[in-house]
């Protein structure tokens, strides 16, 4: 085809407007203001009750995991965040005035947690899961100010961003929140007791246990209709939280608050990988809230599309026939039914969602990772990466597989343990 | 030469006893009162274990080469023991410690010094030593000067063996000792050497079990391999009292690797050719139904428990003297939760019956004891056991030690000529060893308005914290046997050694002070002796209340100590440690910084200790930091310094560990600490990042063990810093990071 | 069966079950007596040797899977006469008490040393985590590896 000069510049203007237009549309929708620095709250006027409600939600809301770097002062950031698009560094909020959130009002700091907008208008990388917080009441928002503002001061800033090219552009970041940030509150179901309202109302927001447990889209958004359906978290698997979950119809209300308070619960295995730092900030919360965060799962768990695969844990009766391979020289020791921790309530290998969920990489990570107790950083399960090769891991799942569930066998796995012994490494 | 004379020197010995003077057992008690009543008393005149073996042969012997082998009723349970006293004898003796061997306990060569406890080695042992091989230089150079035709002032020990007279004529030991008989009573005052004499005492002689134990030698009793030894596991259920289900022995009999199953009522244990078999199979047994323990577990708190116990009521102290008005108060409870030992290696016994004759390889720090049970329980005549002490992993109190000996015993006298290698597993250890007894006390004091203490009443609430066997019926084994043996019932140690008790009375000068002691025989949970006993609540309590008191006062917790301490020695720790910590001018330069120190002298006669810490507290964690720790300890004459740093910091440590960390739970049915990960201890990253110790100088005191000094203090002093950096009073151990944190959330 | 396993240098025929963890082919076949059962479940760090260099539990370390990989134990270090440096700085710290974690520490802190010659104190620290002492021998230990770090650096003997 062929155009003419004229029509060609008539569309060049065309597109020169649109681009304009659209450079006006999009600045109009980054912008935001900056909001004026206040002087850092005096401390001895912060009620204690509300600085008692505030530490408690931040509990929820485990500020704490992400915002502090590893032997770092609590609160002063600086820990790195990997993600797709690269790795992130986690922003001060102590209530330092020059590195950290000192000069922030309760406003700007409720518009950050809306909004995902820090004081000086700069729009915040969505690590800080504001598509969640913006759930959270004002009233709440204010109490979790104030315990922050009431922490000790620590002068720290975090290294600049290691993002993929083009990504360091923030008010980009006004686009994905056009396409994923949805301004409502919870909303509270009449028909449901105000113990499991109170849960959904933490579960969706400060907890934003969707972060990791709801799959996400190519633009790391979470995709709301999967709410549950499962997510990926520093290399492990975030199980779903719905009926799809293997052990679904084994959690119960009581199991489920006795895993987020302590870790560990009869009958399943223990937090491991992120969940462990989950639980062990939830150990802090008062009982009636991790309760109520239980009622709200034990539903959501239960609810949705019949399972794809259950966990029916093979019966083990009278005395298990003498086997000579690696398991019992490497695993039985614990993970036999008759070793000391199955016989104190700890989990068999049979009752874990791990050892029968369709994907094996959570139990490839156990086994090359381990288990961190995490208040203590002692091994509630050592790492076997330099003991075990690929080979010999592979070996042991599949043996454990078909040893200690009636699901159909993975396959073989030797590349799946090289392929994230790498991943690890990185 | 040595076995008949052994053998009639303890027949003699027990004519001896017939005949022994009625006279009073001096304060102390060997093994510091704990096991049973300790060997008896022969000649009160003499000092430390020579009391009960006054013959010098029964402690050293000179061989024709002049190498002296001496021979010691103590054990070398990773405290040093084995070279201090070397250094000792080597020291009397005036010989290198390389001519010097010594044997540790051995029911058929050494003499019986009661237990390895109680931080009485150096004073029951060392002392017996000392003027064992001072008598005996005494004897050489007698000689030698009757030899040589000098008199005896001219002839002189020169440290290498010899001995030389003023015209340069020399003798060596070897020998003159041909010519000395040392089967002869030593007497009480042969002239000790001096320290500007010393050559080996009061030094740092390097330790001569390290070298081994760097490189992978020989070291511990789990090391030993005996021709032809078979592998054993005891099979028992989760936890302590629980009892497995298990099959007919023929059907256990039939399985791969058993090369003897042994049953006796309802103890059961394994033997295989390998070491894996026999777990292998414990494996499998243990994997049947187990029925629970007759007595439920208590499910209540520490004092909860104790405190609804029947209780017999003992008077420590009680003494008034008018005094003004009390003006402030302070009124609090404290508690220690039952708490393991801990071992790194669990328990492991060797047994070997040959020809009549059991051996017994044994770490149990009753090692006579170890026989007696042994006796008891095989109903054998007691001459034909012999128990010998072989080190184990640091045991700190009783252990599984004496339960896997009776054990091993009795599996090797049902298979005679076949040596006999016990371990127990780790979760075995943790689910049936005796604990340290949880305690509770009440402390109730004030001041007047001249800041000095004048009320001061105390309670403490305390089971026996000696339950260690003397018979068939203190070992596990002995209970699950058919014809079993009744567990004894506990009896509290007397003062002034104490045991729940212990250092409940106070060094400092109060005027009126009333301490009671609830003793409480019924134990809901087995318990033994666990390092310092009651000490270790009794001081934290104690030391803590003299904080609180201070700070009502508006006195220095320093100045406080000193105010109400007239002894010099215990003003001597304090000051000096207090100095070196640069306590007078300590200031706080980040929040949550906190000061504290703690004082006691063990058991008001054993060693002092003051303890200085400084800390940091983490706000959002609890988790504590304990920047730097300087102690000072006085224990009379010094053997070895760096044997007093290494206990004295290692306490230090342990009891850190106890007071942040540990308590032994169990949910009514089992106790839940069965591993590591549910009964964490210290470990690097929270370990203190300085600790200094200094010693006090004190030539020609008497020794005075350290093994167990620095539990109370220690404990206390962080809790005295903890308030200090928070002002929050922790009075319950364990002082979790949990516990820290929710008290400071608001400040 | 028999398994041929290499461990400090050395090639040994094994007849022991390949279940078997290395900790008690090391003890009863090998009578090796540094690494030492503490635990059996892989949290006192007491059995630590060396596998291609890295240190792993003993006890979880079942003789069939070994293959041709290198064993080094705590007598691979040095002996008595002739101590490696870790082993002499270890005793010249008089870094024990009852000493049975020791063998575990050493071969824990050789790794590091063969990584970062010069650890900070801190490094360390959380190197040693997975290893238990209960007498409370940390800080010396810690000396020791520091004082082994110095001479491997030339700055002290």
């Amino acid at each position: 085809m062929h155009y003419s000069k004229r029509t060609l510049q008539a569309g060049a203007s065309i597109l020169g407007l649109a681009i304009t237009v659209g450079f006006g549309v999009f600045g109009w929708i980054a912008y935001e203001p900056e909001l004026s620095r206040i002087p850092p709250p005096d401390r001895a006027s912060i009620p204690p009750a509300l600085i008692r409600k505030g530490e408690q939600l931040a509990t929820v809301g485990d500020c704490i995991v992400c915002h502090t770097a590893d032997d770092g002062p609590a609160l002063a950031g600086s820990r790195p965040l990997t993600t797709p698009f690269g790795t992130l560094y986690s922003n001060n909020i102590t209530p330092d005035p020059e590195t950290g959130i000192g000069n922030w009002s309760a406003d700007a700091f409720r518009r950050a947690m809306k909004e995902g907008v820090a004081r000086d208008g700069s729009h915040l990388y969505p690590a800080l899961p504001y598509e969640h917080f913006t759930r959270v009441t004002d009233a709440d928002l204010d109490a979790i100010y104030a315990f922050l503002m009431s922490r000790e001061p620590v002068k720290e800033s975090a290294p600049p961003n290691e993002l993929l090219p083009g990504l360091g552009f923030r008010p980009l970041l006004a686009g994905w929140k056009l396409l994923f940030l949805r301004h409502e509150a919870t909303v509270s179901e009449p028909m449901e007791s105000s113990e499991w309202n109170r849960g959904k109302y933490l579960v969706d927001g400060l907890a934003h246990c969707g972060g990791c447990h709801t799959p996400r889209n190519i633009l790391g958004g979470e995709k709301w209709a999967d709410e549950f359906a499962g997510g990926v978290a520093e290399g492990w698997n975030a199980p779903p939280l719905d009926a799809s979950n293997p052990s679904a119809d084994r959690w119960n209300v009581d199991t489920l608050q006795a895993y987020l308070k302590t870790g560990t619960a009869k009958g399943h295995s223990t937090a491991a990988g992120p969940m462990g730092p989950v639980t062990e900030g939830l150990s802090r919360l008062n009982d009636a809230d991790v309760r109520a965060i239980a009622v709200y799962i034990n539903t959501t768990i239960h609810s949705g599309t019949t399972p794809s695969s259950t966990v029916t844990p093979p019966a083990i009766a009278g005395l298990p026939d003498a086997r000579t391979n690696l398991f019992d020289g490497a695993c039985g020791g614990c993970h036999e039914p008759s070793a000391p921790m199955g016989r104190q309530g700890r989990p068999l290998l049979s009752e874990t969602s791990d050892m029968n969920a369709k994907d094996p990489r959570n139990a490839v990570q156990a086994v090359l990772q381990g288990i961190r107790d995490p208040s203590s950083d002692a091994p509630f399960m050592p790492s076997f990466a330099d003991n075990l090769t690929d080979r010999q891991i592979a070996d042991l799942l599949a043996y454990g597989r078909s040893r200690f569930t009636t699901q159909p066998p993975w396959p073989p796995l030797e590349d799946t343990v090289r392929d994230i012994r790498k991943e690890n490494a990185q | 030469m040595s076995a008949i004379t052994r053998r009639s020197f303890l027949a003699a010995s027990g004519i001896a006893v017939a005949f022994a003077l009625a006279r009073p057992a001096r304060a102390q008690l060997a093994g510091g009162g704990e096991g049973g009543a300790g060997p008896a008393i022969v000649n009160a005149d003499l000092p430390g274990s020579l009391k009960s073996w006054p013959y010098l042969d029964a402690w050293i012997q000179l061989d024709q080469n002049g190498k002296a082998t001496v021979f010691t009723g103590k054990a070398e349970l990773g405290q040093g023991i084995r070279t201090a006293l070397t250094q000792v004898a080597a020291e009397e003796l005036d010989l290198p410690p390389s001519k010097v061997t010594l044997v540790t306990v051995d029911t058929l060569r050494t003499p019986d010094e009661g237990l390895t406890a109680g931080s009485h080695s150096m004073q029951d042992s060392g002392t017996a030593i000392r003027n064992a091989a001072a008598n005996v230089r005494m004897l050489l150079l007698a000689k030698a000067a009757a030899t040589l035709g000098v008199a005896e002032a001219d002839v002189a020990t020169k440290g290498n063996g010899t001995i030389v007279a003023a015209d340069g004529r020399s003798l060596g030991y070897g020998e003159i000792a041909a010519a000395v008989s040392l089967h002869v009573e030593a007497l009480p005052n042969a002239p000790l050497r001096q320290k500007g004499q010393f050559r080996t005492m009061g030094f740092n002689l390097p330790r001569l079990d390290i070298p081994a134990k760097t490189t992978g030698g020989e070291a511990f009793i789990q090391d030993m391999r005996l021709p032809g030894m078979l592998h054993a596991r005891v099979i028992r259920g989760p936890s302590i009292g629980t009892r497995l289900k298990l099959p007919p022995d023929s059907e256990i009999e039939a399985m791969d690797g058993v090369v003897k199953f042994v049953r006796n009522g309802d103890f059961a244990a394994v033997v295989s050719r390998r070491e894996w078999d026999a777990v292998k199979l414990m494996r499998r047994l243990q994997a049947l139904p187990y029925t629970a323990a007759n007595e439920p577990l208590p499910s209540g708190g520490v004092a909860e428990t104790l405190k609804a116990l029947p209780a017999r009521d003992i008077v420590i102290l009680d003494t008034s003297t008018p005094t003004a008005d009390p003006k402030h108060s302070v009124s609090q409870s404290f508690t220690r939760n039952w708490i393991s030992h801990g071992s790194i290696g669990p328990s492991c016994a060797l047994a070997w019956l040959q020809d009549d004759q059991l051996t017994i390889w044994t770490h149990s720090q009753g090692t006579f004891d170890v026989r007696r049970v042994a006796a008891e329980l095989l109903n054998r005549p007691i001459e034909t056991i012999r128990a010998i002490h072989v080190e184990g992993a640091g045991c700190y109190g009783q252990n599984g030690a004496d339960d896997v000996a009776a054990e091993a015993a009795l599996i090797a006298a049902s298979m005679p000529g076949k040596p006999i290698r016990l371990q127990w597993m780790r979760e075995q250890e943790f689910g049936w060893e005796p604990l340290g007894p949880g305690m509770v006390t009440e402390v109730d004091a004030a001041i007047d308005a001249g800041d000095r203490i004048v009320k001061w009443n105390y309670d403490v609430w305390s089971n026996p914290h000696n339950n260690r066997p003397v018979g068939a019926g203190g070992v596990l084994v002995g209970n699950e046997v058919a014809q079993s043996f009744p567990i004894p019932e506990g009896k509290p140690i007397p003062m002034p050694e104490g045991d729940g008790s212990r250092n409940s009375n106070p060094l400092y000068d109060l005027p009126n002070t009333h301490v009671i002691y609830h003793f409480i025989k019924d134990m809901p949970i087995r318990v033994s002796a666990l390092r310092s006993l009651g000490a270790h609540l009794n001081v934290f309590s104690i030391e803590s209340m003299f904080d609180e008191l201070a700070l009502k006062a508006g006195v220095d917790p320093l100045d406080m100590r000193l105010a109400h301490m007239a002894d010099d020695r215990a003003r001597s720790v304090m000051l000096t440690a207090s100095e070196a910590f640069g306590w007078k001018t300590r200031k706080k330069t980040s929040p949550l910084q906190g000061f504290g120190m703690a004082f006691a002298r063990y058991k008001n006669l054993g060693a002092y200790c003051a303890v200085f810490m400084e800390i940091t507290v983490e706000r959002d964690t609890g988790r504590l930091t304990v920047r730097r720790v300087q102690a000072d300890v006085d224990c009379g004459e010094v053997v070895s310094p760096d044997g007093v740093h290494n206990q004295v910091e290692g306490a230090i440590i342990q009891s850190l560990s106890w007071c942040t960390r540990e308590a032994s739970g169990n949910d009514g049915t089992l106790r839940t600490a069965f591993d590591w990960s549910t009964y964490p201890i210290l470990r690097f990253r929270d370990v203190p990042e300085k600790i200094a110790v200094t010693v006090q100088q004190q030539p020609g005191k008497p020794f005075l063990g350290v093994a167990e000094c620095g539990q109370g203090p220690a404990s206390a002093a962080l809790a005295n810093a903890l308030a200090d950096a928070t002002g929050v009073r922790f009075t319950h151990m364990p002082i979790t990071a949990e516990k820290v944190r929710a008290a400071i959330v608001t400040l | 069966m028999t398994t041929s396993i290499t461990v400090n240098g050395k090639r040994h025929q094994v007849d022991s079950d390949t279940d078997t963890p290395l900790l008690y082919v090391l003890r009863n076949d090998l009578e090796l007596n540094g690494a030492k059962y503490g635990c059996g479940l892989g949290q006192c760090g007491a059995c630590t040797v060396h596998i291609d260099g890295k240190a792993v539990f003993s006890c979880l370390t079942p003789l069939g899977a070994i293959g041709e990989r290198s064993v080094r134990t705590i007598e691979g270090l040095g002996s008595v006469d002739a101590p490696g440096v870790l082993q002499k700085a270890f005793q010249d710290e008089q870094a024990a008490q009852c000493g049975y974690c020791i063998a575990g520490m050493i071969m824990r802190a050789q790794t590091l040393l063969d990584k970062i010659p010069n650890p900070s104190d801190d490094e360390i620290r959380d190197h040693l985590q997975p290893n238990l002492c209960r007498c409370g021998t940390h800080a010396r230990i810690l000396r020791a590896v520091r004082r082994a770090s110095d001479v491997m650096a030339g700055v002290a003997r």
